[in-house]
C-alpha cells in the first residue's frame, strides 16, 4: 500500500475551481488546515459547503487549482491516484451510509472489516460514541436520527479516518444530541483527526454550554467570504 | 480478495435479514414460469421450450436480483462509503459478483426444478453434470454483466429502465448458450450432449472475459452520488 | 481540420469538398439505381433496395469501428481525450441512423424478395443487437454532463461493446447452424452483378462513406463548439458566482 506522507497540513486547497454540470460551486476556494484541527464550515445554501467536501473527499474533480488532501495531491493537472488518501478519509453526507438490515454494530463491523480493524476496535469505537448494547443491537432502520449518526460516526472512528468531512451533522438532532456530538467531534480531534464539518449556524459564543468556539470558515459564492480562528467563548 | 469477500458476506447477511430472494424474487421467477405455461398454452410446445424459457426467467429475475444489490447501497448513500474504505473498487466488483452468484444459482436450481415440476421435463443421470455446470457458469456470466452495469446505472436518473437496455443485449450469449446446453441436458432431438459441452465452454469464455472486462471498467463505470 | 471557422458555423473548406462530392456521387448512385441499371433476373425491379441497403450496412459497420477505435484513444491518450470522444460520440450517432436504415431496407428487401419482413441469420441478428447496444450507449452518454467523465464512461461502455458484440455473433452463428441453413438467406447473396451494377454497388459504398464522413465531422465540431462554450464561458460563470457572495453577505450574518 502506498504511504501517505504525513504532513502536519491535513487539506491545502488554492484557488480551487470544481465544476458541477456546467457551474461553477466551487469558484476559487483557499484556505488550509492543519492536522487535528476542528474546522466549521458555515455558508447559505447553495455556497459550495457539499461541493467542497464531497471535493476533499476525492468524488468529484478539480477543474482549476490546486488541492492537497492528506499531502495527495487532488489538483486539477493531478495524476495521482487518490485511492491511498482515500482510505484514510471518511464522508459523511446527508445521508448516513447505513445498511437500513443490519445491527449498528454490523455496520460499524463492515467497516471495521474492510479496514482490517477487529471487533476489539468495534466495541471500543461503539463506547466512544456511546452506543450501548441495546442500540447496538438495534437494526439501522430502527434507529433515531441521533443514533444513525453515531453509528455512521462510529464506522469513522473503527476506520481510523484521519480527515472526517461531516456534511452537516447536527441536522435533525435535538440540543442534548448536538451537545454531545460537539463533544465527540472534539474528542476526535484529540485522537489526531482532523474533523471538518458544514453547519447553517452561527456558532453561538454566547450560549451557556458553548464551550471553545472551532475555527470558522464561511463560504459565499464557491468561495471564502470569512475565516476566524477559534477561541474560548467569550 | 479478502475485501471481495467481506463485502460478499455483508450483501449475502443483508439477503439473509431481508429475504428479499426468498420472499420477492423467486415467485416472481416462477410466476414467470407459470405465465409462460399460459400464455403458450399447448404442453407440448412448453415442453419443447422448457430450457428457453428457464434462463428467459432467469434473465429477469437477474434484473431484479441486481437492482437490490444496488438499492442498499444507494438507499442511505452507503455506496460513496464503500467506494472510498475499500481502496480498490475491483474489490467491490468482486464482492458483488460473488453475492450475486450465490443468489442467481439458488434461483437456477429453483427455475430447473420449475422446469421439471411445472413443464414435465427430465433430466438424466448422465446428463446432470452438463446441467450443473451449465448453471453454475451461466449463473456467474449473469452476476458480473448484471453487476457490471448495475453499478453504473446505480445512481443515475432512470437507472430502471436503462439497466435492461444495457444489459440485455449484453447477456443474449449468455441466454442462447445457456438454452441450447440446458437443451441438451434435458434431452432433446437437435442438441447432443457433446453439443452441449461446447455451449457450456462458450458460456465460460463469455463468464471469464466479463469478470476480467469489468474488473478494469468498474471503477469508471460506477458513480458516486451527485 | 480540428478548428472550425469562426462565427460561421461548423463548416469549413474540406467538408465542402466532402459535401458535394458526396452530392455528386449520390445523384450518379441514384440515376444509375433507378434507370441504368437492369433489374435482376431472379428478383426484378426490388434488387434496387440493394444499392441503398449494402452501402447503409457498410457504413453502420465502420461507424462500429471508428467509435471503438477512437474510445480506445480516448482512453489511452492524455491529450485529445475529449476530442477522440466527441468523435466517438458522433460517429455512433450517425451510425445508430445507418444502421437503422440498413435494418429497414435489409428488412424490406427480404420481405420483397423472400416474402418475409425478417431471418434470423447471424448477420442481421448480430446487427439488430449491435442497433439496441448502441442506442444504450447514446443514452448513457446523454445523461452525463461533465465532458472528462462522459468521456471515460463512453470510452469503456464503447470497449465493452467490442468485446460483446463478437461474442453475441459466434453465439448466433453457432445457434442459427444448428437449424441447417444450407444458403444463408441474404438476397444480395443471390444476384449476379455484372459490370454497372457492380460499378453502381460501389459508387453507393463511396457516396454513403462520404455523407457520414461530413456528417461526423459535422457533428463532432458542434459538440466540439458546446464544450468550448463550458470552457470559455468559465470565466465569466465565476465571476458570476463570487458575485453572488456580495449580494448575499449584505443580508447575511
Amino acid at each position: 500500500m502506498q504511504a501517505v506522507t504525513t504532513n502536519d497540513t491535513a487539506l491545502s486547497l488554492v484557488d480551487t475551481v470544481v465544476v458541477l454540470g456546467g457551474f461553477p460551486a466551487l469558484a476559487g476556494v483557499s484556505f488550509e488546515v492543519r492536522e487535528g484541527e476542528l474546522v466549521a464550515l458555515r455558508g447559505a445554501n447553495g455556497s459550495g459547503k457539499s461541493t467542497l467536501l464531497r471535493a476533499c473527499a476525492g468524488l468529484v474533480p478539480v477543474a482549476r487549482g490546486t488541492m492537497r488532501v492528506l499531502g495527495v495531491d487532488l489538483g486539477a493537472r493531478s495524476t495521482t491516484n487518490s485511492s491511498a488518501m482515500r482510505r484514510h478519509v471518511g464522508l459523511l453526507g446527508h445521508k448516513n451510509g447505513l445498511y437500513a438490515d443490519l445491527t449498528a454494530r454490523e455496520n460499524v463491523r463492515f467497516a471495521a472489516r474492510l479496514v482490517g480493524a477487529s471487533d476489539n476496535d468495534v466495541d471500543e469505537a461503539l463506547a466512544r460514541l456511546g452506543i450501548d448494547t441495546r442500540v447496538a443491537s438495534t437494526r439501522a432502520v430502527a434507529l433515531s436520527a441521533g443514533q444513525r449518526r453515531r453509528t455512521a460516526l462510529a464506522s469513522l472512528v473503527v476506520r481510523r479516518a484521519r480527515l472526517w468531512l461531516l456534511d452537516e451533522p447536527h441536522a435533525g438532532l435535538d440540543s442534548a444530541a448536538r451537545v454531545e456530538l460537539d463533544a465527540i467531534l472534539r474528542d476526535a480531534t484529540r485522537a489526531g483527526a482532523t474533523v471538518v464539518y458544514t453547519t447553517h449556524e452561527v456558532v453561538n459564543a454566547a450560549a451557556p454550554n458553548a464551550g471553545t468556539v472551532p475555527r470558522t470558515i464561511t463560504l459565499a459564492g464557491g468561495a471564502v467570504a470569512s475565516d476566524v480562528k477559534g477561541g474560548s467563548a467569550r | 480478495m479478502r475485501r471481495a469477500f467481506v463485502v460478499a458476506k455483508k450483501d449475502l447477511m443483508i439477503e439473509w435479514r431481508s429475504r428479499m430472494l426468498l420472499v420477492r424474487v423467486a415467485p416472481f421467477a416462477l410466476l414467470v414460469l407459470v405465465l409462460f405455461a399460459v400464455a403458450l398454452d399447448s404442453e407440448p410446445l412448453i415442453l419443447r421450450a422448457a430450457a428457453g424459457l428457464v434462463w428467459l426467467a432467469m434473465l429477469f429475475s437477474s434484473l431484479l436480483v441486481v437492482q437490490r444489490a444496488f438499492a442498499i447501497e444507494t438507499d442511505d448513500a452507503a455506496l460513496d462509503g464503500l467506494l472510498i474504505a475499500s481502496g480498490e473498487p475491483s474489490q467491490v466488483f468482486f464482492g458483488k459478483i460473488i453475492a450475486a452468484f450465490v443468489q442467481l444459482l439458488s434461483l437456477a436450481v429453483l427455475l430447473v426444478a420449475g422446469a421439471i415440476v411445472l413443464y414435465g421435463a427430465t433430466v438424466s443421470a448422465s446428463n446432470i453434470v452438463l446441467l450443473v455446470t451449465t448453471m453454475l457458469t451461466a449463473s456467474l456470466g449473469l452476476a458480473s454483466v448484471g453487476t457490471l452495469y448495475g453499478a453504473a446505472v446505480a445512481n443515475m436518473n432512470g437507472k430502471d429502465s436503462l439497466l435492461p437496455l444495457l444489459a440485455m443485449p449484453v447477456a443474449a450469449p449468455l441466454l442462447i448458450g445457456a438454452s441450447r446446453a440446458t437443451e441438451a441436458a434435458l434431452g432433446s432431438q437437435t442438441i447432443d450432449a457433446s453439443a452441449g459441452w461446447a455451449w457450456v465452454a462458450l458460456l465460460t469464455v463469455f463468464a471469464v472475459v466479463f469478470v476480467s472486462a469489468g474488473a478494469a471498467a468498474f471503477g469508471t463505470l460506477v458513480e458516486a452520488e451527485s | 481540420m480540428n478548428t472550425a471557422a469562426t462565427g460561421a458555423g461548423t463548416a469549413t473548406t474540406a467538408t465542402r469538398l466532402i459535401g458535394v462530392a458526396a452530392l455528386a456521387i449520390t445523384a450518379f448512385v441514384a440515376v444509375s439505381a433507378f434507370w441504368l441499371t437492369p433489374a435482376d433476373a431472379v428478383q426484378g425491379e426490388s434488387v434496387r433496395i440493394m444499392y441503398v441497403h449494402v452501402p447503409t450496412a457498410w457504413v453502420a459497420y465502420l461507424a462500429f469501428v471508428v467509435t471503438a477505435i477512437t474510445s480506445g484513444l480516448s482512453l489511452a491518450r492524455r491529450h485529445r481525450t475529449l476530442g477522440f470522444d466527441r468523435v466517438a460520440g458522433a460517429s455512433a450517432e450517425v451510425g445508430v441512423l445507418f444502421m437503422a436504415m440498413a435494418l429497414v431496407t435489409g428488412s424490406l428487401w427480404g420481405r420483397l424478395t423472400w416474402g418475409t419482413f425478417w431471418q434470423w441469420d447471424p448477420r442481421l441478428t448480430t446487427t439488430l443487437f449491435l442497433f439496441v447496444t448502441y442506442v444504450g450507449y447514446l443514452a448513457v452518454r446523454n445523461i452525463d454532463t461533465d465532458p472528462q467523465r462522459r468521456a471515460r464512461r463512453s470510452a469503456v461502455l464503447a470497449l465493452l461493446a467490442v468485446l460483446e458484440i463478437p461474442l453475441v455473433h459466434f453465439s448466433v452463428v453457432l445457434w442459427r447452424s444448428l437449424h441447417q441453413e444450407a444458403s444463408v438467406l441474404n438476397p444480395d447473396g443471390d444476384v449476379r452483378l455484372d459490370g454497372l451494377m457492380l460499378f453502381t454497388l460501389f459508387a453507393g459504398v463511396v457516396a454513403f462513406s462520404l455523407i457520414y464522413v461530413w456528417l461526423v465531422l459535422h457533428r463532432q465540431r458542434l459538440a466540439a463548439l458546446a464544450d468550448a462554450r463550458i470552457t470559455t464561458g468559465l470565466d465569466a460563470a465565476i465571476a458570476a458566482r463570487r458575485a453572488e457572495a456580495a449580494s448575499t453577505s449584505g443580508a447575511g450574518a
